[in-house]
């Protein structure tokens, strides 16, 4: 994603190389390699629905265990994104009024969610958790929230280096407004696209997570798909064709609203898809950290 | 942190001769720690508590008296192999998409600037890189089993049957082949940055001192880019190191690989006391993605000096 914004940012800037080089600007073997990866990345998808046939998609819908497992999974998503939210908006914004030291550090922990193999984690987690965690499905949504830390915390980070956070929250106090307008009426509003990026993320995370659940013995809609191959191939591929549909949707959604967002700064990183990508990024465009 | 500030404020507060002053700072110093409670317990219960007791567990019995017999039950025989297969797989998807990622990044970033091919393929590394899992699965048996669509086509064009001759995919070899597909996005994603960091005057000065192409990048161009390179597949090697939900859904629990292992140890339908086997092999896995880490922020560093 960050890299996305940065491309387009750079888009008006003419290459001197081509230009000195004189060269051809695109030879064969670079064809012969976007070939290959086209080939690689569209055969899986063509052979999906082939596989599957149309006529296999309106039955994923009528299948035994389908609406439970897809209703627990929309639950859980929505519980993780308003623990989320509620956890890291202030925590991030409280970071970078008075604490500003600590980011880094900040960006430390946040990246050992994608560090620590989540089965892992899981494992750990069944063995510390209280019995009446254990006996809930909502065990899960207090882990996503772990899971999701280091795309809402990068998303929230990036949109709150965006503007003026410290001015504005001084304007507004100098107006006499408190604490929790300040932050409704100030702060939020300005951070909507970050906010959007990281529920969007946490929303595909959760919907497509398998390892911790299947784990916790919860049937969530991906624990489905993996239990349902034993009645029918067939239609386990054709939901897993949907799940896919469903994320790219999400997916595209960021893209399109992240590099709006982007063109309106003038570039500079938004959201991101993944974590290394911004880390190298920040480290590359020399941002201050 | 708090008291280095303190003391740095100190002076300033003894010059005023106020005491009751400075206790107030003190006191307003440590509130402010105040603000990132909710997060430090989040933290300190979800993820920093379940590690330690993972690591505790690795050296018990089920009983809980000390014992070394699970890290050794755990480095030899059927876990030895699964280690082995987990370590050659992550290297195998590290190295192979990486060059490959490579070269596909190499091609869209000479290709023109805006240019609609560099986009799509931008956005396709970003969606493609976060789609492992249980769909990706799916996906390949639909392509690549004995009667995926993919398999069919080769035998019917060639007469070359991929299954009577030793491919698998429900084996290491095949689970290589599946997590390529993300594997691959993941490395154009993260080696672009690095290519853009690249300057053009260091084409030119090279070209204008008589430097051929492939001597630019012998001396100029592969040097600075090297160490990048090398973090991009310490992260790959991460990344499938530590994947589960694929090979899972794609061999249903049987190849050997340790997070598999790990997760058949523990899903509650296994004898008693195998448990603290798989906690076992599970802090080898945190031991072992720790040092890729640590190379990889050496790495880093190296990287950084060039490209900024």
């Amino acid at each position: 994603m960050a890299a996305i914004a940065r491309a387009e940012a750079e888009a008006q800037i003419p290459s001197p190389v081509r230009s000195a080089g004189g060269r051809r600007s695109f030879p064969v073997w670079r064809w012969v390699i976007l070939l290959l990866a086209g080939i690689y990345f569209l055969i899986p998808l063509y052979a999906a629905v082939k596989f599957a046939g149309f006529r296999s998609f309106p039955d994923v819908f009528r299948q035994a265990g389908f609406v439970s497992a897809i209703g627990l999974s929309l639950r859980l998503a929505l519980i993780t994104t308003v623990i989320t939210l509620l956890l890291m908006v202030p925590t991030v914004v409280y970071v970078h009024l008075r604490l500003p030291r600590i980011r880094r550090l900040m960006e430390a922990i946040t990246i050992l969610p994608i560090v620590i193999p989540p089965i892992v984690l899981i494992v750990g987690v069944l063995k510390v958790a209280p019995g009446f965690l254990l006996s809930t499905p909502y065990l899960l949504a207090l882990m996503y929230v772990v899971l999701a830390m280091p795309f809402a915390y990068r998303s929230l980070d990036a949109g709150l280096r965006a503007f003026d956070l410290k001015t504005m929250v001084e304007a507004s106090n100098g107006l006499g407004a408190g604490l929790p307008t300040t932050l409704w009426r100030v702060v939020i509003p300005n951070i909507r696209t970050a906010m959007l990026s990281a529920v969007v993320l946490t929303v595909a995370l959760v919907l497509g997570e398998f390892t911790m659940a299947s784990l916790d013995l919860y049937v969530t809609f991906p624990v489905w798909i993996v239990d349902f191959e034993q009645n029918s191939g067939y239609v386990s591929v054709a939901a897993s064709l949907l799940a896919l549909f469903v994320t790219w949707i999400l997916l595209m959604l960021i893209v399109t609203v992240g590099s709006r967002g982007a063109r309106k700064r003038g570039g500079g990183e938004v959201a991101l898809f993944s974590v290394a990508t911004t880390r190298t990024i920040g480290k590359i465009t020399g941002e201050p950290e | 942190m708090a008291d280095s500030m303190t003391t740095a404020q100190a002076p300033e507060v003894a010059a005023s001769g106020a005491r009751p002053d400075r206790v107030t700072r003190r006191v307003r110093t440590g509130l402010r720690w105040l603000g990132i409670v909710p997060f430090g317990a989040y933290v300190t219960l979800g993820l920093i508590a379940p590690m330690i007791a993972i690591a505790i567990a690795a050296f018990q019995t089920s009983s809980g008296s000390a014992t070394f017999a699970n890290i050794d039950a755990a480095t030899h025989g059927t876990y030895f192999l699964g280690l082995r297969n987990s370590l050659e797989l992550s290297v195998i998807t590290a190295v192979i998409p990486g060059i490959f990622g490579l070269l596909v990044a190499y091609a869209i970033f000479t290709a023109k600037r805006g240019a609609v091919l560099r986009r799509v393929v931008i956005t396709a590394s970003g969606v493609f890189a976060n789609f492992g899992g249980v769909p990706l699965a799916f996906l390949f048996i639909a392509t690549l089993s004995t009667t995926g669509v993919a398999t069919i086509w080769i035998r019917e064009l060639s007469g070359f049957d991929l299954w009577r001759h030793g491919f698998s995919l429900f084996t290491p070899t095949g689970v290589a082949v599946v997590y390529m597909y993300f594997q691959i996005p993941l490395m154009v994603l993260v080696i672009l940055p690095a290519l853009e960091g690249l300057r053009p005057a260091w084409r030119e000065a090279a070209s204008n001192l008589g430097a051929r192409s492939w001597e630019y990048w012998r001396y100029v161009g592969g040097p600075v880019l090297f160490p990048s390179f090398l973090g991009c597949l310490l992260l790959l090697f991460g990344s499938a190191f530590s994947a589960y939900a694929t090979a899972e859904a794609l061999t249903g629990g049987t190849v050997a690989l340790t997070p598999i292992q790990i997760g058949a140890l523990l899903n509650g339908n296994v004898l008693a006391g195998q448990q603290n086997l798989g906690y076992a092999l599970g802090l080898i896995m945190v031991v072992i993605i720790a040092i890729a880490m640590i190379i990889y922020t050496i790495v880093q560093r190296r990287a950084a000096r060039w490209l900024r």
